[in-house]
């Protein structure tokens, strides 16, 4: 049986409650509007480059908690790192929320903090809001829509 | 845990037992994540009695065949069966004749024909069509629709905070150029009982006529069409403890004649030429095609349960439960519940302080209770409110006060893991 402690760990409390990176971002270079049209998740991505490496990242918007601490842990995690390190990061992370593999040790570590998402596994309808800040993002770094729906 | 609550009561003719209700069931004895389950999601689909399950069973098992044009044993049956659904429908809303009773798929099909059929062959450029702001979404596009087809103007009636029709506002709607006044009977995100007779009295007085969404009504409170003197009424069978993919329109005889056919195809015609084609009578003129003949006999046997247990039992039984479930979420800090109307149903809609509405949800589940959340397909009413969406839980008559504890329980248990 799925204990609720799994999905509402106390670090997706936590991002929930004060999400990181929080912000309208002015003097972003784009702006990716993320929506889940089945839940009402909505958020903003805003994203700056300084050539291959992301500058900074940051979000607003609305969402339940899941949503909310998944983009907030998505930024904290990304900030600073290359481009493809993220895209990297970003199959890694899809993929184990999406499967259905136990994971082993070695490969939970290297999601760092990201795993405590992997909770959402056993939520099947909530698999969307976990990963809607991901797609968003995979969008904004593509450069290509502006707007991202889950369905 | 209150247990002093009565599990019986009296009203009407018979005496009222939610634990005799219950065992008719099946679904309701069965546990989730290890829990008994909490069925509270009742204004999205009502659980079916044993009695609507076996009559499907018994039509496939026994006499599975078409209506209307076998001369054979079983398809005799068939009809027979399928028309006295009929019967029993033009009854339990008091229809003048089974020639306004139209079997369709749901209340939206209903709504789709009434404005494509109707709305599209009597609609000019420049005339008026009114809802309100409390619709469904099922309300809303149909009417967008033949906007965008005829030209015509949709209106809405305004709420107020308490999620009510604002009446001197719709007044002032009315005008001669008023041909369709669409409204819903009993708002599914709100719980709001509407005073539909006031305004269909007030949409005849400049000669519009009336559709009533009655898909949260039926279950609930008697419908009389004829006292109503409403044009259209729709409602759908899920939501009457019936099959899905069954619904209702009724529409007074005089309309439904002058309607051109909605759909094309067998059943719907009196004789058909590579030319011409003669439409059929009412009221298979709108019952294109093979109908759901298992889901319409199933109906007529929810409906038989629901009168046999009596609407006044129902209502009485469901009104206690309200007022208990609305008083004690008051007590639980940062409940903010959303329709706060005179007149309401067994709908309580609500949001938690800091709790986004899939979260609790997600958390209710875990324990075994199954409500609704998200905007209840009602987007207009959620920004009314400001919010993105709401938690809803909506009680039927197999619902229980322990069962309204234990909803409490799950809310206590929200706002711990997020307080």
């Amino acid at each position: 049986m799925f204990d609720l402690k799994d999905l509402y760990q106390e670090l997706i409390v936590d991002h929930n409650r004060n999400p990181r990176n929080f912000r309208k971002m002015q003097d972003a270079d784009r702006v990716v509007e993320g929506f889940n049209p089945l839940c009402g998740d909505h958020l903003n991505l805003y994203l700056k480059l300084n050539q291959d490496q992301i500058a900074d990242l940051s979000f607003d918007g609305s969402g339940c908690a899941i949503s909310v601490a998944s983009a907030s842990l998505m930024t904290d995690a990304l900030k600073g790192k290359k481009v493809a390190d993220a895209e990297s990061v970003f199959n890694v992370f899809h993929n184990m929320i999406t499967d259905n593999k136990l994971h082993d040790a070695e490969e939970i570590e290297h999601l760092g903090k990201l795993a405590a998402l992997l909770g959402v596994k056993d939520y099947p309808a909530r698999v969307k809001c976990a990963t809607l800040c991901w797609h968003t993002l995979h969008t904004a770094l593509e450069g290509k829509e502006k707007t991202v729906t889950t369905e | 845990m209150n247990t002093n609550i009565a599990q019986t009561l009296s009203a009407g003719q018979s005496t009222f037992s939610v634990d005799t209700i219950r065992a008719d069931f099946p679904i309701l004895q069965q546990e989730v994540h290890g829990k008994q389950l909490v069925y509270l999601d009742n204004a999205a689909t009502t659980q079916k009695p044993l009695s609507v399950i076996t009559t499907l069973d018994d039509y496939y098992r026994h006499y599975n065949s078409n209506i209307h044009r076998g001369v054979h044993s079983l398809s005799e049956k068939a009809t027979a069966a399928y028309e006295a659904s009929r019967k029993k429908t033009k009854d339990f809303i008091n229809a003048a004749s089974t020639k306004e009773i139209i079997f369709v798929r749901g209340t939206t099909e209903a709504i789709n024909l009434v404005a494509q059929s109707y709305g599209r062959s009597t609609l000019k450029p420049g005339d008026e069509i009114i809802i309100s702001e409390m619709e469904h979404h099922s309300n809303i596009v149909p009417w967008q629709l033949l906007c965008e087809q005829t030209s015509a103007v949709l209106r809405i009636i305004p709420i107020n905070d308490d999620g009510e029709l604002i009446m001197e506002e719709y007044r002032k709607l009315l005008n001669e150029k008023t041909k369709i006044v669409a409204i819903v009977h009993i708002s599914n995100a709100l719980g709001t009982i509407n005073p539909v007779k006031k305004i269909i009295d007030m949409a005849h007085a400049v000669n519009a006529v009336v559709l009533v969404d009655g898909a949260q009504a039926v279950a609930h409170t008697g419908v009389d069409v004829q006292a109503l003197e409403c044009d259209f009424y729709v409602f759908s069978g899920h939501k009457l403890f019936g099959p899905t993919g069954t619904g209702v329109l009724y529409g007074k005889q005089e309309l439904l004649e002058r309607m051109p056919p909605y759909q094309g195809g067998g059943d719907m015609i009196k004789m058909v030429t590579l030319k011409k084609t003669l439409f059929n009578d009412l009221p298979y003129k709108f019952e294109a095609g093979t109908p759901h003949i298992a889901g319409v006999i199933g109906l007529g046997a929810a409906i038989d349960y629901v009168t046999k247990t009596g609407l006044a039992n129902i209502s009485a039984w469901e009104t206690a439960l309200i007022q208990y479930a609305t008083a004690e979420s008051a007590k639980i800090n940062g409940l903010r519940p959303i329709g706060t109307a005179k007149e309401k149903i067994s709908i309580l809609s609500f949001t938690l302080d800091k709790i986004h509405p899939h979260d609790i949800g997600t958390i209710l589940d875990h324990e075994g209770i199954a409500i609704r959340t998200g905007h209840h397909c009602a987007m207009p009413v959620m920004e009314h409110f400001h919010v993105p969406a709401t938690a809803r839980a909506s009680f039927a008559f197999y619902n229980t006060h322990a069962e309204v504890d234990r909803l409490l329980q799950g809310l206590k248990k929200c706002l711990e893991i997020f307080g």
